[in-house]
């Protein structure tokens, strides 16, 4: 196998692969944020999203890729399916951590908060918010390093990425190929864990 | 807003029941402008719920509370909570927020120009005897337990609210820094001339702070009495409070007041 060929198909596959988490990861912060601040104003839908958010973890993920396929619309071979697929297993934790983060800020503070003649808004964006952030990037930061993992089987459905070199290594049962697809990977799962922890622990400042 | 108004308190037949439970059993009394009126009582007498309905924390299930002949119901709360100062025994500054950042937050709601907001900010904590070029900066986690709760009444200062309530302010301080911290109370209530709505359980503090005295059991309301009064009277829950001040030499101070 000629070397410059393997390094670029590398540099095209871990871009591929970074997009397809970045897009997810972007997505389920989009849902998963704002149905978290929901479930702390809502106590009664709690045991529903949480529940269902729990099952989407517990499907295994070859098998969650594999249910999809058939549905209209998000379903279909490709990136679309895989990215439906991701969104769902980050959700969670970002949802559950939103949820938790924001429940956890001291009553007193809250209760000083209203008291004080603070709006729904300002109690959310001043107060409740900025306290909370720390868990919350917590739980994007586990969203994002799992979903950097689980998107190598992307490749299984079509959608590209590393996967695409460990499942042709897998078939080929050629070492260097599933290295190929496993390294960067593990580089950029950890590059991620870092990235979000230092800005995590900027907000320790409290 | 006149630097000098306060406010008119008035509860009207108020009932409060969770469920089944009467927390406040027809409570009926005026609070004049001015004066500060302790609600005092043993724990579950209902004295908190009492004063969150002053500022439209809690609503009365019946009757109205009128904070200037204003129903609660009817008031924007929002605008109703903003000319209120409230201080608690967890005080609950914000974490996050610098000591100036904490004092200075309803001026900020308020929209105050900032060099106003910074100019009463430092003119409060000096009032309540912290140096602003020491605290100003500083986060709550550094102060101890009695500065936070001057920063906290320096914050329920801030904008020149008509109307301060108190909910147990002093209960988590040692016993000498909770005496330093009544003295400025009195300090603060002979130059601002605020009505003062402030809940305790200790007799003393009661008997120390209050222009009059409401004791309440079980939500209903005992007796409404000056100090002087309360410290006659022979009901069988006066009784029981006056009990604690039977071997204590501050009922000589009052005594003599």
């Amino acid at each position: 196998m000629n070397r410059p060929g393997l390094l670029r198909e590398i540099l095209q596959h871990t871009s591929e692969h970074f997009v397809l988490v970045l897009i997810s990861i972007a997505i389920a912060l989009a849902i998963g944020i704002p149905a978290g601040i929901l479930l702390t104003r809502r106590p009664m839908l709690r045991t529903g999203v949480l529940g269902f958010a729990n099952v989407m973890q517990t499907v295994p993920s070859l098998a969650l890729f594999g249910f999809l396929i058939p549905i209209p619309l998000i379903g279909g071979i490709g990136k679309r399916t895989a990215i439906v697929a991701l969104v769902l297993y980050a959700l969670l934790p970002i949802l559950r951590n939103t949820l938790v983060g924001i429940l956890s800020v001291e009553p007193a503070v809250r209760e000083s908060a209203i008291a004080m003649g603070m709006t729904g808004r300002q109690l959310l964006q001043q107060v409740e918010l900025p306290l909370a952030a720390r868990t919350i990037l917590a739980g994007v930061r586990v969203a994002t390093v799992t979903t950097i993992g689980t998107a190598t089987i992307a490749a299984a459905i079509g959608g590209g990425g590393l996967g695409e070199f460990i499942f042709r290594g897998i078939a080929s049962v050629d070492t260097t190929q599933i290295l190929a697809g496993a390294v960067p990977a593990a580089l950029l799962a950890l590059i991620s864990d870092g990235g979000i922890g230092w800005i995590e622990k900027r907000f320790s400042a409290v | 807003m006149a630097a000098s108004s306060t406010a008119t308190v008035e509860f009207r037949s108020v009932s409060f029941r969770i469920g089944r439970n009467l927390i406040l059993d027809d409570l009926s009394f005026i609070i004049e402008p001015g004066e500060t009126l302790v609600l005092l009582g043993r724990s579950g007498s209902g004295k908190t719920t009492a004063l969150k309905m002053v500022n439209g924390l809690v609503l009365p299930s019946s009757g109205e509370v009128l904070v200037d002949g204003r129903a609660t119901a009817a008031w924007d709360l929002i605008q109703l909570r903003r000319g209120i100062g409230y201080v608690i025994q967890e005080v609950g500054l914000f974490p996050h927020f610098t000591i100036g950042a904490n004092v200075g937050l309803v001026p900020k709601l308020l929209e105050w120009p900032p060099e106003r907001i910074a100019a009463r900010t430092t003119e409060l904590l000096e009032q309540v005897g912290l140096d602003p070029g020491q605290f100003l900066n500083r986060k709550p986690r550094e102060l101890s337990g009695g500065q936070r709760q001057r920063v906290g009444v320096a914050r329920a200062l801030a904008a020149d609210p008509r109307l301060l309530l108190f909910d147990e302010p002093f209960g988590a301080l040692d016993p000498v820094t909770r005496l330093e911290l009544q003295d400025q109370f009195l300090a603060l209530r002979k130059s601002l001339h605020k009505t003062s709505i402030f809940v305790t359980h200790d007799v003393r503090e009661a008997l120390r702070l209050g222009t009059r005295i409401a004791l309440l059991d079980r939500g209903k309301l005992e007796i409404l009495a000056t100090p002087e009064e309360f410290l006659k009277s022979r009901t069988p829950q006066t009784r029981a409070f006056l009990d604690v001040l039977k071997m204590d030499v501050l009922k000589m101070d009052v005594l003599d007041r």
